[in-house]
């Protein structure tokens, strides 16, 4: 407990500083309030706009939660796929790679076209972004079992099934956080990129990403250092979220589960 | 010691074992395990021990030859075989007492009759208290009783051991050596037993069968008639030593060629 009150001093310490050192930057350059705005001005911006970087805040979230919901159910189901034989692995493996290497930005636009600027398009981004991550940590984690394990298993006549479900998933349980973990952190930047092609018909209702461009139009560049704020704060609940399911789930059994450690 | 009846236990004619075009793992293995006994594999690293324990047990293919396991194939006879391994491989997600009920839960066994079993060799290898623990939590000697406790549960009549006690100290490694031995005489089943260690392989086997490498082949055989039961004085004995002497000489031999 004392360490984690340690560190959690410690990160403390470095965002004081950070904040002093940013605002003598202003007093030093005399740098402009449109190119970099005060640490107080950003305060007063998310006073006096709470409801609507609450909203947009909202919006980003449920998109990027559901894409990642969606990448870890089908995710699971593709691994579970690959882990069957090592010929729909070799024939499918490439194109989990494609999935991981396409831009997101290029391809956005498209789904945008395809599906329509709206919430479901933009968690599919997110799902789409994220999904790569999930496969390929739990078809390791899958195919990676022990062979006398699974001579084990064997010398019982243990069925497929069991194999599978009594052996290879719970193995992969740990493999398949790692992937999560990565996940959730990029599901919200596809979701961010989403918005900001998406735009928005209602001014308000577009998410972080449609916020953060509608800001800097605007020059509200305090605004905009808000809803940035916003931003880093979900992927951060996202992220602590995951690691402690990570942990309750894995800490009983788990070497790398016994102190989980922000990263 | 060996009840001697009719079909034996394990019946291995004319095996030789190949993977793809290398040299021969093993070479025209001719091996007869009698219902009840209790035989040690040595050897030399290489000489292909825990390649026939696989054999036995089906989860390798000969390349020529037969094995028979009480006149069954291996694959068919598999529900009376239980295998013990090199490391405990337990399952890290288990506990304890999960992990003994695996192989019982593996065929189907109702969860009622599976706690009793459970709870009776709990009892019996001395891991009462540490039921609930997870597999992380124990010492290496405590997981391979829970490997052993596990190979028991589903009532085999053939154990197959692959060198179970390497990695523990000696201490711990006697102590398993005479709990192995109190545990097959309760139970009666046969035994094959790959080991390093000389002293092991005599203090538990009524025979000894030596390998020598490339290819592995069986180069010399070895009756144990220490009397029975066991205990670990036996091991300050002269023909303890005297057998124990006779099996190095051997596989020193084998390893001069």
């Amino acid at each position: 407990m004392r360490r984690y009150a340690i560190t959690a001093l410690n990160a403390l310490a470095v965002f004081a500083a950070l904040v002093v050192l940013w605002q003598l930057i202003l007093w030093v350059f005399r740098v402009p309030p449109f190119m970099l705005p005060s640490p107080w001005a950003v305060v007063r911006a998310v006073g006096a706009r709470f409801p609507s970087l609450l909203n947009a805040l909202a919006i980003t979230a449920e998109e990027s939660a559901g894409g990642l919901v969606a990448s870890i159910a089908v995710g699971v189901v593709v691994a579970l796929l690959f882990a069957q034989s090592r010929w729909v692995r070799k024939m499918l493996y490439p194109y989990t790679l494609l999935l991981q290497t396409v831009p997101i930005i290029a391809i956005a636009p498209l789904i945008l076209m395809w599906m329509g600027a709206w919430i479901l398009a933009v968690a599919f981004i997110a799902f789409v972004i994220s999904l790569a991550p999930i496969i390929a940590n739990t078809t390791q984690g899958l195919i990676s079992v022990d062979e006398n394990l699974v001579h084990l298993f064997l010398m019982h006549n243990a069925s497929r099934r069991q194999l599978l479900f009594k052996l290879r998933l719970p193995h992969a349980v740990p493999d398949l956080f790692v992937g999560i973990r990565i996940a959730s952190g990029i599901a919200v930047i596809g979701a961010i990129t989403g918005e900001l092609f998406a735009g928005s018909s209602r001014v308000g209702e577009g998410g972080l990403g449609y916020s953060i461009l509608y800001a800097s139009s605007q020059l509200q560049t305090d605004y905009l250092f808000a809803l940035v704020l916003a931003a880093t704060v979900l992927g951060f609940s996202f992220l602590f979220l995951v690691m402690f399911l990570e942990w309750y789930f894995l800490h009983r059994w788990h070497e790398s589960a016994r102190a989980p450690e922000a990263e | 010691m060996n009840a001697g009846s009719g079909v034996p236990e394990i019946e291995i004619a004319g095996v030789t074992k190949q993977y793809g075009n290398a040299h021969a793992v093993l070479e025209s293995i001719d091996l007869h395990v009698a219902k009840q006994e209790f035989l040690s594999i040595i050897g030399p690293s290489g000489c292909g021990k825990s390649t026939i324990l696989k054999l036995i047990a089906g989860l390798a293919v000969p390349t020529s030859g037969t094995i028979r396991v009480d006149g069954m194939t291996p694959q068919n006879a598999r529900e009376t075989i239980s295998f013990v391994f090199q490391d405990a491989t337990l399952l890290p997600w288990r506990t304890v007492k999960d992990n003994i009920g695996l192989g019982l839960e593996l065929e189907g066994v109702s969860n009622d009759r599976r706690e009793k079993e459970i709870a009776a060799l709990l009892e019996l290898v001395g891991l009462k208290n540490v039921a609930s623990a997870y597999p992380r939590e124990l010492s290496g000697g405590m997981k391979m009783r829970v490997s052993i406790a596990r190979a028991l549960a589903t009532n085999p009549r053939l154990m197959l051991l692959d060198e179970p006690f390497a990695a523990l100290d000696e201490m711990s490694r006697d102590r398993l050596n005479e709990e192995i031995l109190r545990l097959r005489a309760e139970q009666n089943w046969t035994a094959v037993f790959v080991t390093h260690s000389v002293s092991e392989a005599v203090f538990l086997s009524d025979r000894i069968v030596v390998l020598a490498p490339n290819p592995g082949r069986i180069y010399a055989e070895f009756p144990v008639d220490l009397p029975a039961p066991r205990t670990s004085t036996i091991r300050n004995s002269q023909e303890f030593d005297a057998i124990v002497g006779r099996v190095s000489h051997t596989l020193r031999e084998t390893l001069r060629q």
